[in-house]
């Protein structure tokens, strides 16, 4: 193999698990230490920097990063990232004064359409560098789908107008209760560049199903219901709900309508329990609750008596998995069964939809109804001025790769508007400082604890399911936090190799208790994996490979469950092996927007 | 500095027959300098452990002093072990060997506490073939009183305060073989490919079993001139490899016909010894004394298997001792009875 490129910043960003998995790139385990440190405010804004809405994020991310923790592969259960965010946003001191404020006007004008997580990052990255910022929205109030979608026991709306408050003040421009019907007619306005971030917003339904016309009083597409919900036109259901669907959706739908007067209510799903995609821990929040999860049971009629729904029929199936992955769901033939319900709620998917946007824009779509896009770095369209992101440019997907998207796509319109060419983006913002602070002695808590995952407490359930405002989860206490915070492998702490340095004592490899290092000669990929101490069958993490040393043979460290507890490097005689911190600062259009000692 | 190693361990790492890790030989961590050759010995020993699937607790370590003698605390957690006067560890080992000759005795030692104060004491261990291995993790200095000369420093060698050294060195291999020692190897701790079969080849033969490891001194003799530097030893290095084949194992690697040499032991194990030394004699003596001398001559440092004879009876046996330990023996063994006295005195009349 040839020697790994420890130069390309990209080789230690894929060691921090977590962060490489966060389509942001949020420095998860830089945060993690400062709330071990109690430095909430600076752990906060670290957060705030990279993901924009740090409590929002911190109750609702989709945590990309969790099942991606090294702590899940030498343990049972990976760091409690996600509400250790929370505990930032939580535990914070005031922070409006530390946030940056508008620059000084530079003469550009953007318009960005949809105020939800896309548009709000824009506006946030491009906001000190003096654009003017115009923000649409057919709302009353900023947020999009954080607002409408996510229900205020999972979200807190005080929670929510905070964070969108500190992007409204920063000067931004607000056109709410306005729908935007014609890009055409925006495309006059004299903007420089307008960014579409006006998410997916048509759920699907299941129109060809018999009874869904007759039935239609009592069906309730999921993403209209729960924005009625939210701004409080909707206020009551039935007292027997069936909710189709196995996503996320599903899950908000099922607890809301527990709040709104659903006593018996049911999620029912096509697939197996097991391929729902519906996050792990909804599902159980959903359970908990008392909502039975019906899997196996594919829709097949509305009934109704006397103009009214009764209820519906479902046919039980099974899932077939061929040998090519894909999955076929066969039916059991047994009878179709019925299930009686007063209503429905459909969340089975959304789609994209932009009835709005002008063939003659030149703004072209492909088969599935998104926008053709350069590529994923620029999320420009394919009229040059005009820039998507969020869930309008690839279809549905979270409030992080919404967030994501925006820091690339400000990247792209500041390099428009300055007649920049936008394929050449500025670097990532990268450190790699050396943390000895003794001979023997690291400036981080290198030994790691073996605490188990401590356990987010909940709100009693009747009080919670008594008022859909009461937030359910409680967050952790200081202590709590600290123990989490302390369970952090800090995978940022890389170990560092210069091969010239080392003299093949062996001392590494001896003392690592994860048996990641191995002297051996070089080879192929295949064959290295197979040949080292313990082989090194999970592909995903890759092989540092040394150049060569002395003897001709080269060190091997496999990445996989390296504990970065900094033993190698102490007990290595010449500092061939050193821990040095890395810090990975994704490209965004205004670099080191906030200030941490 | 870290006193504590995490209690995480890689989740696929293998298991011996008896359901061990790697881990489950592990000791404390180290306090030797950091790149101490004789951390690797710790490791090799480790290792070779958990390759024979011995049961740690049917394992003695016994040791003197000196930063050697301070090892066995960082392997073999779970294992018995000794820390004696120093160079006084045959003496304990012998009487522990005849006590209970069940258990598998190890004695760590350095060439300050074999070559200097303990010579007297190993020359005897060797005469009698008490069933041990024992191993010297041999720097050729003082490591623990700043560095001086040991016996075993080599001729000219120059250490840490510049100064060469007037003597010639104690050459332990040699001298084991001349006195009669059963199975004699020498290794470097750099080279745990030959030296865990090693250890492991020492512990299955029956008895006085001795490995000379060259291991450097990080802090006081890896500099230039030094001769125990873990650069010059590679410079120097001549290396018979081998493979150790325990009894009860299925021989799974093919050795091509005349490639190497195979030396059965009492319990069926087999050692192979690799390419070079194919045609080496490694049951005799005199062979093993002249390449000894050869390499001496020439600055060499040969390691492998120099002598064994594998067909060695030890102290218990030249003895005629309890064939069990002393403290499986019921009273009825201990004291047969009047009859049986006035049997022995009758036959002493």
């Amino acid at each position: 193999m040839q020697a790994t490129d420890t130069t390309d910043p990209e080789y230690f960003h894929k060691v921090v698990d977590c962060q490489y998995a966060c389509p942001a790139h949020t420095p998860v385990p830089a945060y993690i230490r400062l709330i071990a440190q109690q430095r909430y405010t600076d752990a906060y804004l670290i957060n705030w920097e990279s993901n924009v809405f740090p409590g929002v994020l911190g109750r609702t991310c989709d945590r990309p990063c969790e099942p991606a923790c090294r702590r899940g592969r030498v343990e049972e259960e990976p760091v409690a990232i996600c509400r250790l965010k929370r505990v930032a946003a939580d535990f914070k001191d005031e922070v409006a004064d530390m946030l940056p404020k508008a620059g000084p006007p530079n003469g550009k004008k953007i318009a960005l359409i949809g105020a939800g997580p896309a548009s709000l990052t824009v506006a946030r990255d491009l906001a000190p560098l003096g654009y003017e910022l115009h923000l649409y929205d057919e709302q009353a109030k900023g947020g999009g789908f954080m607002r409408s979608q996510i229900p205020s026991f999972r979200l807190p709306e005080d929670v929510l107008d905070e964070e969108i408050g500190y992007i409204l003040n920063m000067g931004i421009r607000t056109v709410f209760d306005t729908y935007v019907d014609s890009m055409a007619e925006m495309l006059t306005k004299g903007y420089d560049a307008i960014f579409v971030g006006s998410g997916a917003p048509k759920g699907r339904d299941l129109p060809k199903l018999p009874g869904r016309k007759e039935a239609d009083e009592n069906i309730h597409i999921g993403i209209n219901w729960l924005a009625n919900v939210a701004f409080e036109h909707t206020k009551k259901i039935g007292k027997r709900v069936i909710v189709l669907g196995g996503g996320n959706t599903a899950m908000d739908c099922c607890r809301t309508s527990r709040r709104l007067g659903g006593e018996d209510v049911k999620v029912i799903v096509r697939s197996p329990f097991a391929d729902m995609k519906a996050s792990p821990w909804e599902k159980e929040d959903a359970m908990h609750e008392g909502i039975p999860i019906i899997d196996n049971h594919v829709p097949r009629e509305f009934v109704v008596e006397k103009g009214k729904l009764v209820g519906m029929t479902f046919e039980k199936v099974e899932a077939v998995y061929h040998p090519d992955g894909r999955r076929e769901l066969t039916p059991t033939g047994e009878d179709p069964e019925f299930v009686p319900c007063d209503d429905v709620l459909v969340a089975i998917g959304q789609e994209n939809a932009f009835p709005w946007i002008e063939k003659e824009t030149g703004i072209r779509f492909t088969s599935w109804g998104t926008p053709i896009i350069n590529d994923d770095e620029t999320f420009q369209s394919t009229r040059k001025e005009v820039f998507f992101g969020g869930d309008s440019a690839f279809g549905p997907s979270n409030i992080i790769t919404a967030v994501a998207h925006g820091h690339k796509a400000a990247v792209s319109i500041d390099l428009y508007c300055r007649g920049k060419d936008i394929s050449k983006r500025p670097p990532p913002d990268v450190t790699l400082v050396g943390q000895k602070m003794g001979i023997h002695e690291w400036s981080y808590d290198s030994i790691p604890i073996a605490d188990e995952r401590k356990i987010v407490p909940l709100e009693d359930l009747k009080k919670s399911l008594s008022d859909r405002m009461v937030e359910v989860e409680l967050g952790f206490d200081a202590e709590a936090a600290f123990i989490e915070a302390e369970r952090c492998l800090n995978c940022d702490a890389q170990t560092v190799f210069t091969d010239v340095e080392c003299i093949e004592c062996d001392a590494c490899t001896d003392i690592c208790p994860t048996s990641c290092i191995t002297f051996t000669h070089n080879a192929p990929e295949d064959e290295l994996r197979a040949k080292l101490l313990v082989p090194a069958e999970n592909r995903e993490q890759d092989l540092y490979v040394s150049g060569p040393l002395r003897t001709g043979r080269v060190m091997i460290k496999d990445e996989d469950v390296c504990l970065h507890c900094g033993l190698c490097a102490e007990r290595c005689p010449t500092a061939a092996w050193d821990m040095q911190m890395f810090l990975y600062n994704v490209t965004k259009a205004t670099p080191n927007l906030v200030d941490i000692k | 500095m870290s006193y504590y190693k995490p209690k995480f361990r890689h989740p696929s790492l293998p298991e011996n027959e008896l359901g061990y890790t790697v881990a489950d030989y592990d000791g404390a961590v180290s306090t030797l300098c950091a790149g101490c050759g004789h951390d690797s010995i710790s490791a090799a020993i480790r290792n070779a452990c958990f390759l024979s699937a011995i049961p740690p607790h049917r394992i003695a370590k016994l040791s003197g002093i000196g930063c050697s003698s301070k090892t066995p605390t960082y392997f073999l957690g779970r294992s018995h072990g000794f820390n004696s006067v120093h160079g006084r560890m045959p003496s304990v080992a012998t009487g522990a060997s005849v006590a209970n000759r069940d258990l598998i005795y190890l004695g760590i030692s350095g060439d300050g506490d074999t070559a200097s104060i303990g010579m007297g004491q190993f020359v005897h261990l060797i005469r009698r073939n008490v069933n041990m291995t024992y191993i010297v993790a041999n720097n050729g200095c003082y490591g623990l009183t700043k560095g001086q000369d040991s016996a075993t420093a080599d001729l000219g060698s120059v250490g840490k305060s510049g100064v060469k050294n007037q003597f010639d060195g104690i050459d332990l291999a040699s001298l084991a073989v001349l006195q009669g020692a059963s199975f004699v190897a020498r290794s470097f701790s750099g080279d745990k490919e030959q030296l865990e079969p090693l250890i492991r080849a020492a512990m299955a033969h029956k008895g006085f079993a001795f490995i000379d490891v060259v291991s450097p001194c990080v802090t006081f003799a890896n500099n230039v001139g030094s001769t125990k530097s873990y650069a010059a030893t590679r410079d120097n290095l001549e290396v018979m490899p081998l493979d150790f084949v325990p009894m009860r194992e299925e021989i799974r690697t093919q050795y091509k016909e005349g490639s190497s040499q195979a030396v059965t032991l009492h319990d069926g194990s087999i050692i192979h010894l690799h390419k070079a030394s194919k045609d080496y004699k490694a049951d005799s003596r005199e062979s093993a004394l002249i390449a000894l001398q050869s390499a001496n001559e020439t600055g060499k440092v040969l390691t492998g298997l120099l002598y064994i004879d594998p067909n060695s009876q030890d102290l218990n046996h030249t003895l005629e001792l309890a064939p069990k330990p002393l403290n499986s023996l019921g009273k009825d063994e201990l004291c047969p009875g009047s009859r049986v006295l006035n049997s022995i005195n009758e036959g002493l009349r």
